[in-house]
């Protein structure tokens, strides 16, 4: 299974170093990033193979989105079929 | 990979609009559990329910964490508890009483189908189980029940809407001092669906298979929002913004209904294309139709806003769905929906525009708080006009009318969460008492010569 990680926040150092180490610590392989920053605004997109993860998807989760809160950051998880069934036909 | 800004759109639905699954629905047939011993008829629902919805809610949740889409509520409905009762006998309470011991069992927030379909007389167990509904409603917590009172290819079952009336009224003394929940849990259809994943109306009717899949999908933060991006577009343009909008939102509802299904082992049944509002601030239908360029709700211009606003969520809903049903179209439930219940308060809002909205709307005359000193007659008026629509449109249509018994003029109801607060509405005094207490059934409408 794929997911896509978003982050969106205040830009400041080591945001991506966070996001991939808790990736690599849970055996998530990272396929693809994308970031922008818009004036102070820092989004990344990250798209990740979950098959070899070694936790439950909702634990994983569960520490992205406690680690966004931590950096003041909002962190989501989604399935990618949800952005794939939204927008193509 | 895919786009970018599909990506922070489909977050921004989420986060800020206010999009979200309604309802997971699990619909059960219990016409496998009838004995002639009411006893055993209970013990068999209870075994039954427990047994086929026993992962409804951890698996519901599942999907919520993985597909990062708040499904709100997890509810199941059963088959009409009235044909149970018809083989049993007895007192139909016992089962409302199981059918409660059970959805707290399962851990689902309500359960619908505490009900009798009537709209051309009533067999054996359908009287017996009306009568028991103030009861069943005062003493359970989660049971929801409805009554279908006529239908297009039957008429409209006059003795039927009289009954409703003084059981309306019964529900509201015996919820008085219990904040009115009696009423608010029951439901009085026109052509009601068999498949209808809402609450307080779900049934599953007899032709359903043994167990399946319903959900219902909402999202009306997310047209206004989208409505609000296009200010000066006209109607043609709107149209079709709804329409795109109401697209994105079902293929949500179709990738979690068929999930679920999935990993339940159950078959998916439909999606309902709804725009189902909550009290929440940006969460309203009215706002949508504020957004197309109304003053406020109930203006002159609301009945054709809404008739768009419907019809275009269905064009939009239809292709993103496998199979479609149940109510399908936008709500308007007064106490539900902060722009409804504004409008209410400021008097924009009456409750003649309302049965009018209803003409062209899912559903009908929802949620809505009339005086303690309604007659049941009265009551009956309402049911029996907001029938005649759905009689002769075709279309499912429904009465869920708290009488305010017990409330001080000036004051509203409050129901809290999901079910927001109730003003109480004038209502037009003049009688029909001699009109109900005729009794009798309105023939069925000719459904050709449509001029």
């Amino acid at each position: 299974m794929r997911a896509v990680i978003t982050v969106v926040g205040k830009d400041m150092v080591g945001i991506l170093a966070k996001v991939s180490a808790l990736c690599s610590e849970c055996n998530v392989n990272v396929i693809e990033v994308s970031q922008s920053i818009l004036q102070d605004m820092f989004c990344m997109i990250m798209l990740v193979d979950m098959s070899k993860i070694n936790t439950e998807f909702a634990s994983f989760s569960d520490r992205l989105t406690a680690e966004g809160d931590r950096m003041n950051l909002v962190i989501h998880v989604m399935h990618e079929d949800v952005f794939n069934t939204m927008h193509h036909i | 990979m895919i786009n970018t800004k599909d990506i922070l759109e489909t977050i921004n639905m989420i986060q800020d609009e206010n999009l979200d699954i309604r309802t997971v629905t699990m619909g059960i047939s219990l016409l496998d559990c009838a004995s002639s011993d009411i006893k055993v008829s209970c013990n068999r629902i209870y075994d039954k329910i427990c047994r086929k919805a026993e992962k409804l809610v951890v698996t519901a949740e599942q999907i919520e964490k993985e597909y990062g889409i708040p499904i709100i509520n997890k509810r199941i409905s059963v088959t009409p508890i009235s044909m149970i009762c018809a083989s049993s006998g007895g007192n139909p309470v016992e089962y409302a009483k199981t059918l409660d011991n059970a959805a707290k069992a399962v851990g689902v927030n309500f359960l619908g189908g505490y009900s009798a379909l009537v709209q051309k007389g009533f067999a054996a167990g359908d009287e017996e189980l009306i009568r028991s509904i103030p009861e069943a409603l005062s003493i359970t917590e989660r049971v929801c029940s409805s009554v279908n009172i006529g239908s297009t290819k039957a008429g409209i079952n006059m003795d039927a809407v009289a009954l409703m009336g003084k059981i309306i009224r019964e529900c509201a003394e015996r919820t008085k001092d219990n904040g009115l929940w009696g009423p608010a849990k029951l439901v009085v259809f026109c052509n009601a669906p068999d498949d209808n994943p809402f609450m307080a109306g779900a049934f599953h009717g007899a032709g359903e298979p043994d167990c399946v899949i319903n959900v219902g999908v909402s999202g009306p933060g997310v047209v206004r929002s989208a409505l609000s991006k296009i200010p000066d577009a006209n109607i043609t343009e709107v149209a079709d913004m709804v329409k795109k909008t109401a697209f994105k939102i079902t293929r949500m509802g179709q990738l979690v209904a068929t999930q679920a299904a999935e990993r339940l082992g159950i078959p998916f049944g439909i999606v309902d294309l709804s725009l189902a509002p909550t009290p929440a601030v940006g969460d309203s239908v009215a706002h949508i139709l504020e957004e197309m360029g109304l003053e406020q709700c109930g203006a002159c211009g609301t009945t054709a806003c809404l008739a768009l606003l419907n019809d275009a969520v269905k064009k939009g809903g239809v292709m993103a769905s496998s199979h479609v049903g149940g109510l399908s179209g936008a709500f308007i439930p007064v106490s539900e929906d902060a722009g409804m219940i504004d409008a209410a308060r400021s008097g924009a809002l009456k409750i003649e525009k309302l049965e009018a909205m209803t003409a062209v709307c899912s559903v009908g005359l929802d949620m809505i708080a009339v005086p303690g000193d309604t007659s049941a007659e009265i009551i009956s008026g309402i049911i029996a006009d907001e029938a005649a629509i759905g009689m002769v449109n075709s279309k499912t249509t429904a009465v869920r009318i708290i009488p305010a018994i017990g409330v001080k003029d000036g004051e509203e109801i409050e129901f809290g969460g999901l079910f927001g607060s109730c003003p109480i509405m004038k209502v037009n005094t003049y009688s029909p008492e001699k009109f109900i207490n005729r009794g009798g059934r309105i023939p069925a409408p000719l459904q050709s010569l449509k001029n």
